[in-house]
C-alpha cells in the first residue's frame, strides 16, 4: 500500500537539505507570505546521528548535527512544520510556510514554483558529483604478456 | 589546590586584544572568510566536525578561523558550543549501503559490482609541492562521465554469501551515549565505536599503526573504503512519521581480518569497522583497525598485552579535548600547590643534611 504521507515526507526532506536561503527565495517569488501564528518559534538544536557497527549491525552514536525546527498555523487553519539542517531560522520559517501552504489550494502552484525547482537543483547537484565520480572509475585491462 | 586570587585583569584583556591582532595577521593581506575556509580547507573542517562530534561545516570553519588554525582548539570550541544545543532526538541509523559514493575502493576484490571509484584522492599524487597554487589561477574543472544507475553493495556482503565472514546481524537496541553518561568500563562495542569516531586522529592512527607493527597484529585488509553522501532520517513525534532532516558526507571503512578461529568461532574472516563524519579516510581506516583489536575478548582471542587491546588505555586517552584540558591545566597557577612542595623539599633537604653532619661527626 502506498504511504499516504509519502509526498509530505518528500517535500519536507527536500526543504531540509536545500541550500541556505533557497526556500525563502523561491517562496517569495511564488506568492506573498500568508499571515500565521507560531506554534513553536524557530529554535536551533541538534540531532544525534546513528550508524550501525559493520554497516548492518547494532546501532551506535556517531555524533550530532545541527538542526533548526519550527511550527506555525496559518490564519486559514493549516499547520506547517519544518526541520531543516543547520542553523537557519529564516529557512525553517519558509519551509514551515511551504509545508502549510501545500495543504491548501495553493499546493499545485507551490509545487511548480518551489518544490519542482528545488528537486531539479538537488538532482543536478547529485548527478554532477556522480558524473565526476564515474570519471574516476578504474577500467582494468590486462597487459599482453610477451612470449618471445 | 586552587585558591582564588585577584589581579591580572588588565593583562588578560590586553592579551586577548593582542591575540585578536595576531589572529588577523598582516592587515595588508586579505582577510580569510569563513566560507573560504569551509570550501578550501574542507579536510580541516571535516576533522573538526568529526572530533568536535558536531556536523556543521560553517561552525567548524568559524572555529578554525577563531582558533588561528589550531585544530584541537577549534574542536574544543565546537564541543563547547555543542553542549549549549537542546537535542531534538536521535536519527535512524544511517544506511551506508545507499550512500551516493564519491569514492569507493576495495583492496580485496579487483572486479566488484559498482567498480573501483577513486574519487578526489591524494593517493596517486607525487607529493611534490605545486607552485602553481601559489599563484591565482582559473578554477579547475573535473571531467565527467555518463553514469549508469548501478548499485554499490558492501563488499562484506559477497563474503557473507559464502559464510566466510563473521555476520553483523541487525539489532535495534538503543546504544549507550557517552555524551550523556560518563564512559565506564567494560564498554560495549557501540560505546567504543562512539568514542573512536570522535577520537583524536593522531592517537587513533598511532594505535592502529602499532597493531600493524605487531602489537596485537590482526592482519587487516581494507575490504572496502567508501566516501559519500547519505541522507539522515529522524522520527518526528509531532508528525508521527520520519522525515529526512538533512544529509552528510561520511567515510566508512570495513576491514576484513584473518582469523584462525577460536574455542567458540570457526576459521573465518572477522571485521573491523570505521565510520567518521566527512572525508576523513586516514581516521576511518585507523578506527577500523583499533575497533578490531579491541574485539579480542568477544572473538575469544588471547590478550597479548598490546596497548591497542587495552580498552581502558585506548578509550581513556583517545579524546583530545579531555587530554588537552588536563595537560594544559598544569600551566595555570599552582602557586599554593608548589609552595607546599617547596616546603617539603626544603624540609627533606634539611633532614638529609642534618643526618650527613651526624654521620661526619661520628
Amino acid at each position: 500500500m502506498a504511504d499516504p504521507e509519502a509526498p509530505r515526507k518528500a517535500w519536507m526532506g527536500l526543504m531540509a537539505r536545500a541550500p541556505e536561503g533557497r526556500v525563502s527565495a523561491l517562496l517569495d517569488r511564488a506568492s506573498p507570505r500568508p499571515a500565521f501564528t507560531w506554534l513553536r518559534a524557530p529554535e536551533v538544536g541538534s540531532a544525534m546521528v546513528r550508524g550501525r557497527a559493520g554497516g548492518t549491525g547494532a546501532p551506535f552514536n556517531l555524533g550530532e548535527m545541527t538542526v533548526t525546527r519550527c511550527a506555525l498555523t496559518l490564519d486559514s487553519g493549516e499547520t506547517g512544520h519544518a526541520y531543516v539542517q543547520g542553523r537557519r531560522k529564516a529557512d525553517a520559517e519558509a519551509a514551515a510556510l511551504v509545508d502549510a501552504l501545500m495543504q491548501t489550494d495553493a499546493a499545485d502552484d507551490l509545487r511548480r514554483k518551489v518544490l519542482d525547482p528545488l528537486e531539479a537543483e538537488a538532482k543536478a547537484r547529485t548527478s554532477a558529483r556522480a558524473a565526476k565520480a564515474a570519471a574516476t572509475k578504474v577500467d582494468f585491462f590486462t597487459m599482453v604478456r610477451g612470449d618471445d | 589546590m586552587y585558591v582564588a586570587v585577584k589581579g591580572g585583569e588588565r593583562a588578560i584583556n590586553n592579551a586577548h586584544a593582542w591575540l585578536a591582532e595576531e589572529r588577523r595577521g598582516d592587515p595588508s593581506v586579505a582577510e580569510l572568510s569563513v566560507a573560504q575556509i569551509r570550501e578550501q580547507l574542507s579536510l580541516a573542517v571535516n576533522r573538526v566536525m568529526a572530533e568536535g562530534s558536531l556536523y556543521d561545516p560553517d561552525l567548524a570553519a568559524l572555529a578554525i578561523k577563531q582558533a588561528r588554525g589550531d585544530l584541537i582548539e577549534a574542536i574544543f570550541l565546537v564541543r563547547a558550543y555543542r553542549t549549549t544545543l537542546p537535542r531534538f532526538g536521535a536519527s535512524r541509523p544511517v544506511d551506508t549501503a545507499a550512500m551516493a559514493c564519491d569514492r569507493r575502493i576495495s583492496a580485496t576484490f579487483k572486479d566488484l559490482p559498482g567498480g573501483q571509484v577513486l574519487g578526489p584522492t591524494f593517493d596517486y599524487t607525487h607529493r611534490l609541492l605545486d607552485f602553481k597554487l601559489a599563484a591565482e589561477g582559473e578554477a579547475p574543472n573535473a571531467p565527467e562521465r555518463d553514469t549508469t544507475a548501478e548499485p554499490v553493495p558492501h563488499v562484506t556482503g559477497f563474503l557473507n554469501r559464502e559464510g566466510l565472514i563473521e555476520q553483523a546481524p541487525q539489532d535495534d537496541t538503543t546504544p549507550p551515549d557517552l555524551t550523556r553518561e560518563p564512559l565506564e568500563l567494560p564498554a560495549d562495542r557501540a560505546l567504543r565505536l562512539q568514542a573512536l569516531t570522535r577520537a583524536d586522529e593522531g592517537f587513533t592512527l598511532s594505535m592502529a599503526y602499532s597493531t600493524q607493527r605487531g602489537y596485537a597484529r590482526n592482519h587487516a585488509f581494507v575490504g572496502e573504503l567508501r566516501i559519500g553522501t547519505v541522507p539522515v532520517e529522524m522520527e518526528i513525534p509531532e508528525l508521527g512519521f520520519a522525515i529526512e532532516i538533512g544529509e552528510m558526507v561520511l567515510t566508512e571503512c570495513e576491514t576484513v581480518n584473518q582469523f584462525k578461529g577460536s574455542k567458540t568461532e570457526p576459521p573465518q574472516f572477522t571485521r573491523g569497522y570505521g565510520l567518521v563524519f566527512g572525508q576523513t579516510e586516514r581516521k576511518a581506516i585507523s578506527m577500523a583497525l583499533v575497533d578490531r583489536a579491541l574485539r579480542w575478548e568477544e572473538l575469544g582471542e588471547d590478550n597479548v598485552g598490546a596497548p591497542a587491546q587495552d580498552a581502558e588505555f585506548v578509550l581513556y586517552h583517545s579524546d583530545n579535548i579531555q587530554a588537552t584540558g588536563f595537560l594544559e591545566h598544569i600551566k595555570l597557577p599552582h602557586y599554593v600547590d608548589f609552595q607546599s612542595e617547596l616546603e617539603l623539599v626544603r624540609k627533606l633537604r634539611r633532614e638529609v643534611e642534618a643526618s650527613d653532619r651526624r654521620e661526619a661527626a661520628e
